[in-house]
């Protein structure tokens, strides 16, 4: 059964006609062109579809469509600024060569991006254990994980010069 | 030197679209009227095809056509095929068994090909394929590598009695049963190399197109070598003659050896695109990729070493039982011979080696080529068994392999196997990989743990590879259907800025960055005005692709050879512009200078005046653009060693990697900060396959147990730790550039590191993974045994 979904997709209003088994990947890639967001596995395991529902990552494969109506959702096409200027976290990712194929890279910058959102100062520990949900087959993690925590070191300080 | 050169660690030219979303994979090209093609696979590991019904699927909703292997038959298309003859040690042909893109009438592995539904959507494609019944007679399967071969198991090809493909042998078994002979001690072992699945985080995807203006196909495919797969699919398979046949790999998210091979999806793809008259999609689906993409390793082998008093290895025996899966994949029958036979020799100086290997069929996925392919079975062997042999010895083992090494005067090396290794210095690596793993106070770090109820070990691999896969004529001796050199073409643009051309293809290795330094070094031009273009037979000189760290040795090495005939041609037009002789000008920096003045050109100004040639003599070409072709005259041999210290905690059996130390030799560094990444990848492949990765078959009924990455263990961000790397050089004398390749290092010596670590912690022998249960049962079986004494 076909039915309308709305939501907020990188700050533009959307609205379409979906099947009711569209998950929200699929909504994303199929429907908006946004192929930013990729689909590594079938079991919601290797973490390639994350994006942000309302704030906070989800993986993309896990949710329908029809459950982020009117949600407001962000993906890696959303997360450098209108200008182009990079997030601070896609930078340290270049930055500290944290990527190789690319494709689990959108995926694990938006885990990423949301780690830091509930603790700005994590260990490497903490950033090992949050990035559970992601697999990166390339990298061996080693430059993910100082990727993250270079990102972190970088907006605990832009944050204090805001202040 | 030109900024950013060779030598620099250079941020990646590609990383911009990755990390914006921008990147262009397989499966983010959607073609005008594309429909989406779904495959029926085999539920059964072994059975008999009796009927196949499509007659419902073909009536539901959306669908466009449905075909099996009957009418891929019908229409004349070949099957798919291996590009490598093995003989056995009788003289015989390998004994490959047919194998059609979509099973005619028997299905040989759970996950086989037996119909494709194309349909407007993939999902009215998948629910038209269960309205598809198949009636199957059920026939027995054979999974275990170790009994394929017995006279009572299930045959798998007609082809192939007791299931044996090939017998094939390397090296002098009189000399070395003589050297067993004199030997006063011999070490055995049983060893396991354990089944992976290469698990690249993007699926295998394609897209097929037909134009019937033209008559030409056009394949989108995650392939490491689209130009090969152009090849198979005209010359073997027969969608249409090459130059009809345009395959593209555009952005591919990892190989690892795995999108090397000419797979049933792809072909009838591209094939089915011309009978339905639209674009045909397909993308597997992770269950799929498990079911279905080559698998690597699977050995199961016996192995003795001879030696003396001294500790000195007099001869190496070894008997590998190789599973091939159902079919011979592209490369399978090359990875378990000669690149595992030949690399036995390790790093040490063994005077006689012998090693005979069954290549066998079994009734599961076809087994190829796995980053490293065949090097890290043969290092697991010859690492295990040194680690081993010093135990036995009681042996300090960092002292047992210093006593065997090949000196670094010895070069070149003639080794028993047939490689020559032209250049190394093993006991540097190893002095540095000691220092840099504080292996003088192990034993202080071993109290400390024991203190703390744990068990600390530590293990060593000290590996060689043979890497920059060619040379034409060595692998043509060895069997090869194919030469592998490869093509560079420079273009310089009018406006000064260059585009290169390669055969090599990236699936992550970072060539547009590392090739662009290579041009900045050679001629001059900055990087950021340097494109790399690869993966399109219709763009690129025919090249062989990327996998055996292969594209900056041979690769790299034709960008050289372009790059000096773009200077010989850059000289002529100097020479012309600057009214001086042609044996006069000199190029230096990206500038063409009259010998002794100060007169000079550009090379970008020589670029423009290459496309307008107002004034040219006769006798002088325009254009600035050439290419190269380059066929080394040998492999080359990075090698290194690594160590592994680990601590487990006896009541879970849970190891932790406290300190991996790897010290490697891939000569001269082309960009630091690349390479580095290459070993880190390589090693948490390697640490992988040594604790988690294990991919496991029912043995009676053929159903794969770990089919997804809720039953496969994949290393996550905290089962790694972060590495210590470290590098030395001994420039390679073989090619241009000095360099020996670094993408499967780690995964080829990480294993038998880990495990020598693990099993010197336990005080006892157990086969990969070393999963916790594992390591468990083995200390409380150590536990009881000590206490029954």
């Amino acid at each position: 059964m076909p039915s309308t979904v709305s939501m907020t997709v990188n700050g533009k209003s959307v609205s379409k006609e979906v099947d009711d088994r569209t998950l929200l990947v699929q909504f994303l890639r199929e429907d908006l062109h946004l192929t930013g967001t990729h689909v590594g596995c079938d079991t919601s395991q290797c973490g390639s579809c994350v994006v942000h529902v309302n704030g906070r990552s989800v993986k993309a494969c896990t949710m329908l469509a029809a459950q982020a109506d009117g949600a407001s959702v962000t993906s890696i096409e959303g997360l450098a600024a209108e200008d182009g200027t990079l997030h601070p976290m896609q930078e340290a990712f270049r930055e500290h060569h944290g990527l190789q194929c690319g494709f689990c890279t959108p995926g694990m910058i938006m885990s990423a991006v949301d780690l830091l959102q509930n603790n700005p100062s994590p260990s490497e520990h903490e950033v090992r254990d949050w990035l559970e949900g992601n697999i990166c087959r390339c990298t061996g993690y080693h430059n993910i994980v100082k990727a993250v925590l270079s990102a972190a070191d970088e907006m605990r300080g832009a944050a204090k010069a805001a202040e | 030197m030109a900024p950013d050169g060779i030598g620099t660690a250079l941020r990646r030219k590609e990383d911009k679209r990755f990390i914006t979303g921008n990147g262009h994979y397989t499966d983010d090209l959607n073609r005008q009227g594309q429909a989406h093609a779904y495959f029926l696979r085999s539920p059964l590991a072994h059975a008999r095809i009796r009927s196949i019904k499509t007659a419902d699927a073909e009536k539901a909703d959306g669908v466009v056509a449905v075909f099996t292997g009957k009418d891929v038959q019908a229409a004349g298309l070949g099957g798919l095929i291996c590009g490598w003859m093995v003989k056995s040690k009788d003289g015989s042909d390998m004994k490959a068994g047919a194998h059609p893109a979509l099973a005619v009438d028997r299905v040989r592995y759970v996950g086989d090909h037996v119909a494709v539904v194309i349909a407007e959507t993939l999902d009215q494609a998948k629910d038209a394929a269960d309205l598809i019944d198949v009636d199957y007679e059920e026939l027995a399967p054979i999974v275990a590598t170790a009994d394929a071969d017995a006279p009572d198991a299930p045959r798998v090809h007609d082809e192939a009695p007791d299931n044996v493909c090939f017998d094939w042998e390397i090296g002098d078994k009189a000399a070395t049963d003589g050297a067993f002979e004199k030997a006063s001690h011999v070490t055995r072992m049983s060893l396991i190399n354990n089944r992976l699945i290469p698990n690249a985080i993007e699926p295998r995807a394609a897209v097929g197109e037909f134009d019937p203006g033209t008559d030409s196909y056009t394949l989108y495919t995650t392939s490491q070598n689209p130009h090969v797969a152009r090849l198979v699919l005209s010359a073997f398979v027969g969608i249409a003659p090459e130059h009809k046949l345009r395959v593209v790999a555009p952005d591919v998210g990892g190989g690892f050896g795995s999108k090397i091979f000419i797979y049933a999806e792809e072909t009838i793809c591209v094939w089915a695109a011309a009978k339905v008259k639209r674009p045909v999609k397909w993308t597997a689906e992770r269950g799929e990729s498990f079911l279905s993409d080559a698998h690597g390793r699977d050995h199961v082998t016996e192995a003795e070493m001879a030696l003396d008093a001294d500790g000195r290895i007099l001869g190496l025996r070894v008997h590998t039982k190789a599973n091939l899966g159902a079919y011979l994949s592209t490369f399978a029958s090359a990875v378990p011979t000669y690149l595992y036979g030949t690399l036995l020799s390790g790093q040490y100086a063994i005077p006689a080696i012998h090693c005979e290997v069954r290549g066998l069929y079994t009734n599961t996925a076809p087994v190829d080529a796995y980053r490293g392919a065949g090097r890290p079975e043969a290092t697991y062997v010859v690492e295990r068994m040194c680690e081993r042999a010093a135990r036995d010895l009681k042996m300090d083992p960092a002292e047992f392999r210093r006593k065997n090494f090949i000196q670094p005067d010895a070069y070149p090396y003639q080794t028993p196997v047939i490689m020559t290794y032209d250049c190394g210095d093993y006991p540097r690596g190893l002095q540095k990989a000691l220092e840099n793993a504080d292996y003088a106070n192990f034993a202080k770090r071993r109290s400390e743990s024991e203190a703390r109820g744990k068990l600390r070990g530590v293990g060593f691999s000290s590996y060689i590879e043979a890497c920059g896969i060619a040379p034409s004529a060595a692998v043509g001796s060895l069997g090869a259907g194919v030469g592998l050199w490869e093509s560079a073409k420079i273009r310089f643009n009018p406006t000064g800025n260059v585009t290169v051309y390669t055969g090599a293809h990236s699936h992550g290795q970072g060539h547009e960055t590392s090739f662009a330094q290579l041009i900045s070094s050679y001629l001059g031009v900055d990087p950021a005005n340097v494109e790399v273009s690869h993966g399109d037979t219709a763009q690129t000189p025919f090249g062989m692709g990327t996998y055996g760290s292969r594209s900056l040795a041979v690769g790299g090495s034709a960008i050289f050879k372009a790059a000096e005939k773009v200077i010989e041609k850059g000289k002529k037009i100097a020479a012309h512009l600057m009214e001086a002789s042609e044996g006069d000008i000199e190029f230096k920096d990206g500038k063409f200078t009259v010998a002794g003045t100060d007169n000079s050109k550009t090379i970008q100004e020589i670029a423009f005046s290459a496309y307008v040639p107002h004034n040219y003599p006769a006798d002088l070409e325009p254009g600035l653009e050439e290419s190269a072709f380059y066929d080394p005259i040998n492999f080359t041999f990075p090698a290194g060693t690594q160590i592994c210290e680990v601590e487990i905690d006896p009541d879970t059996g849970v190891t932790e990697i406290v300190n991996f130390v790897a010290v490697d030799d891939f000569g001269v560094i082309i960009n630091p900060m690349i390479v580095e990444g290459q070993v880190h990848g390589g090693i948490a492949q390697g640490v992988g396959q040594a604790l988690l990765e294990n991919c496991v078959y029912d043995t009676a009924t053929g159903q794969l147990l770990t089919g997804s990455y809720m039953d496969y263990c994949m290393p996550r961000a905290d089962n790694l730790p972060s590495f210590n790397i470290g590098m030395i050089e001994t420039r390679n004398p073989s090619n241009p550039l000095g360099v020996k390749g670094c993408g499967e290092a780690g995964a080829i010596a990480a294993p038998a590191a880990v495990m020598n670590a693990v099993t010197d912690a336990i005080g006892m022998e157990i086969q990969m993974p070393a999963s916790p249960e594992r390591v468990w049962r083995a200390i409380q079986q150590n536990r009881q045994a000590v206490a029954a004494e």
